[in-house]
């Protein structure tokens, strides 16, 4: 199956994507944010809690001086290090029991820093390396079965819970799991600590949740001998952090989305673009997979409407991600099901969609997303469409396939739930494997025109917001007619201007540049 | 007085139908199916079919049963009071309030707690609306606030005291061991505790949400799935009118 599509149209597209990116960029460069420099010291090695529960990381990055802090967490960290002799997690847990402060160590040269620095960044990276090799020995010794590859989401609140919802999906068949966070960590300034057992719709991302279900997952992917994937979310105030967390505790792929947190949770944009590059830095590095949160777009407004938008961000976050060093086999770009089933032809403008990213973005492991807004208590229905669904993921190619819950109006996902979707999913994909290989589309039928229009929206689009600057375009609500402020939105005052001098020893090292002050 | 029991239908009258589906956390096996059998019978029901039983997990088994039920309800006894009474178009709704009260009314919407889904708020109050039903933005009776998502109930509380909104809905999609229910609580109690109860139209509206639970809830109605936007418009104008009447009488 194969639409004929204007290439010339997709390559304007591209040029428009980064026309738009490239101010962006240099504002990026020009700043960081307190989330980027707790991520530096969680990457040394700093982790625990201090008083009230207030994380190591939080409490270093707080204390220092705006001017300090401007310089960058690895400077002033750097210099304790050299005067202590302290391994870096040592040296937090001393300060965060109050046995030092950053400002004893003042008068400690800066290049006296950065060489105490060296040999731990080094090590960091190491470790990261580590990690993903390991993934790659895994994958090579227990397989994955092809795709699209089935996604479930576990989200009791509870990690122990979690992780026995995890264990039942993976025998059921899931490839993918992803533990839902509670839904109101993606506006806390800080990640939690420790395992947890109560969160509200999900369970909170921790590093201690992440070595619980990572370590759950290693042992039925034995079992099964197919490697099963962890998947948690880079989202919100914490992208860098978690990115980070993440990393070292080898997670396959994280949700992180260049404009997500701006246009569906108010997080400030400067703030988000500034996260999400350090945070893809990470994941290039630690060869973890970001899906793109596109769904949202057709979630919160009619979804024939919004196809060019959704285009049109798979664009911007493609380029974004290969600003950050990303490589298409890691861009998990996202789309998604929702379009009114009872509209007349829907399922065609499904799988003209659905073909047109899939063609666009060849080497792209795409992200399809399940209908939810359509869904009702009727789960017999809900089954139903759930399976046209899946049937558009097969022929169509996606890579990373969210499973529909027919449940899903009602209550987060019981057992069965899970299970009856699994099952739907793999019938569909087994019965219709090689189907889109076998059918050749109508030239100039309903289908190619749908995916016309929607490449000419996105173009149009594209061409709007490089003409107005993309701060300004979000600032007009010219995404997911949802306005957000430059200045306005959670985490604004945790962004500030790089000064001379700053420096972030990772980012160097990522990029390849010797790190100096 | 009572009058005709109701009971489920299958293919004849009063045969009592019932087709329900359970996971039991055991392995899979003819003694799984008969417990899952057994424990129907305990529930109640009579004829019980287990026309499916699987492992679906690791220690769990899915069933697909059949059965009957003895038991049936008498309508007349069943108090579910509709709140889709007033039936009005949104211009009718416009001039209904201009007539009636005279200006613009101030309504605030919001996702409570931590609930993210803004699926149902959005339907209501949103341009574009629900089925081909306007929302409540479109109106030229109604100065919309939609707060959005994860909107605890003291700032939905604080907002609607700096704004003086004369109607609130507390929308909740998605819930967790009943958080949906102690958040609408919450909010009632908090509105209570700042005096403001008696000044708004406070409603609330989820896939879940029965008109009769909203008012045990202490809500002034309560909207379920499916609810146009002009059911919510035309109550609130309706019960804002009626308020705005008594007061004048006093």
């Amino acid at each position: 199956m194969e639409l004929r599509i204007d290439r010339t149209a997709v390559d304007r597209c591209r040029a428009l994507a980064s026309a738009i990116a490239a101010p962006v960029q240099e504002f990026i460069a020009a700043h960081s944010t307190v989330s980027v420099e707790r991520a530096v010291l969680r990457l040394f090695g700093v982790d625990g809690v201090g008083p009230d529960d207030v994380p190591v990381a939080n409490l270093i990055v707080d204390a220092l001086p705006e001017a300090e802090r401007r310089r960058g967490a690895a400077l002033a960290f750097g210099r304790g290090v050299a005067e202590t002799g302290l391994d870096p997690g040592v040296l937090g847990e001393a300060i965060a029991v109050g046995r030092y402060a950053l400002a004893d160590f003042a008068g400690v040269p800066d290049a006296a820093a950065l060489g105490a620095l060296r040999p731990h960044v080094e090590s960091a990276l190491a470790h990261l390396r580590v990690r993903r090799e390991e993934r790659q020995a895994l994958l090579a010794r227990w397989p994955q079965l092809p795709p699209p590859l089935l996604y479930v989401i576990v989200a009791s609140g509870n990690i122990y819970e979690d992780r026995s919802a995890a264990v039942a999906a993976a025998e059921a068949g899931a490839q993918i799991i992803a533990v839902i966070r509670s839904t109101g960590q993606s506006l806390l300034d800080f990640v939690p600590f420790g395992p947890t057992t109560e969160g509200f719709g999900g369970t909170y991302a921790t590093q201690a949740n992440f070595r619980i279900m990572r370590a759950a997952l290693d042992q039925v992917s034995e079992k099964l001998g197919r490697y099963v994937m962890l998947t948690n979310y880079a989202s919100g105030l914490c992208m860098p952090e978690i990115a980070a967390t993440a990393a070292l505790e080898r997670l396959d792929m994280l949700l992180n989305d260049s404009m997500y947190g701006i246009l569906f949770r108010d997080i400030n944009m400067k703030r988000t673009f500034v996260d999400q590059h350090f945070s893809r830095m990470l994941n290039a590095y630690s060869g973890i997979v970001i899906n793109t949160g596109e769904d949202n777009y057709l979630t919160t407004a009619d979804a024939v409407d919004q196809a060019p938008a959704v285009l049109a961000s798979q664009f911007i976050n493609e380029e974004f991600a290969h600003r950050a060093g990303m490589p298409d086999a890691q861009i998990g770009l996202g789309d998604a099901y929702e379009i009114d089933p009872g509209l007349e032809d829907g399922f065609l403008f499904q799988v003209a969609q659905a073909q047109l990213a899939r063609q666009i973005f060849p080497n792209a492991p795409l992200k399809y997303m399940p209908p939810t807004k359509h869904m009702t208590g009727d789960i017999f229905k809900g089954h139903l469409v759930d399976a046209l669904f899946n049937l558009t993921s097969v022929m169509t190619g996606q890579t990373i396939h969210l499973c529909g819950m027919l449940t899903e109006a009602i209550h987060t996902p019981y057992l069965a739930d899970r299970a009856l979707s699994i099952e739907n999913a793999r019938y569909i994909m087994n019965t219709a494997r090689h189907f889109g290989d076998e059918i050749a589309l109508r030239p100039g039928g309903r289908i190619e025109r749908r995916a016309e229009d929607v490449l000419a929206g996105c173009e149009a689009l594209l061409d709007r917001v490089a003409g107005m600057g993309l701060m300004a375009a979000i600032d007009a609500a010219l995404f997911a007619d949802v306005k957000r402020s430059p200045d306005g939105g959670r985490g604004f005052d945790g962004v500030f201007p790089r000064a001379a001098g700053y420096v972030n020893p990772f980012e160097n090292a990522l990029r390849g540049e010797p790190f100096t002050a | 007085m009572t009058g005709r029991l109701i009971k489920p239908y299958g293919d004849t009258m009063n045969d009592g139908k019932v087709q329900m589906s359970f996971t039991l956390p055991v392995e899979w096996s003819e003694t799984a199916d008969e417990a899952a059998r057994q424990l129907a019978g305990k529930m109640g029901f009579a004829d019980v079919q287990v026309v499916e039983g699987r492992p679906i997990a690791g220690g769990f088994s899915f069933f697909v049963l059949y059965a009957s039920t003895p038991q049936g309800v008498d309508l007349e006894t069943i108090h579910a009071p509709s709140v889709r009474t007033h039936a009005m178009t949104m211009e009718e709704v416009d001039a209904y309030v201009l007539d009636r009260i005279g200006r613009k009314l101030r309504v605030a919407g919001a996702c409570i707690g931590t609930d993210a889904h803004t699926v149902g708020i959005d339907a209501i109050l949103n341009m574009k609306g629900y089925k081909g039903d306007y929302g409540l933005e479109r109106y030229h009776s109604f100065e919309t606030f939609n707060l959005g998502s994860q909107v605890a109930p003291e700032d939905l509380v604080a907002f609607t005291k700096l704004h003086a909104v004369d109607a609130i809905l507390a929308s909740q999609v998605v819930t967790q061991k009943g958080s949906d229910l102690k958040n609408f609580t919450e909010l009632a109690e908090l509105l209570e505790a700042e005096g403001l109860r008696d000044r708004v139209v406070l409603v609330c509206g989820g896939p879940r949400v029965t008109n009769l639970m909203a008012s045990e809830l202490g809500y002034d109605a309560g909207f379920g799935r499916g609810t146009l936007p002009s059911e919510v418009a035309a109550f609130i104008a309706v019960t804002l009118a009626h308020r705005l009447r008594e007061e004048t009488r006093v």
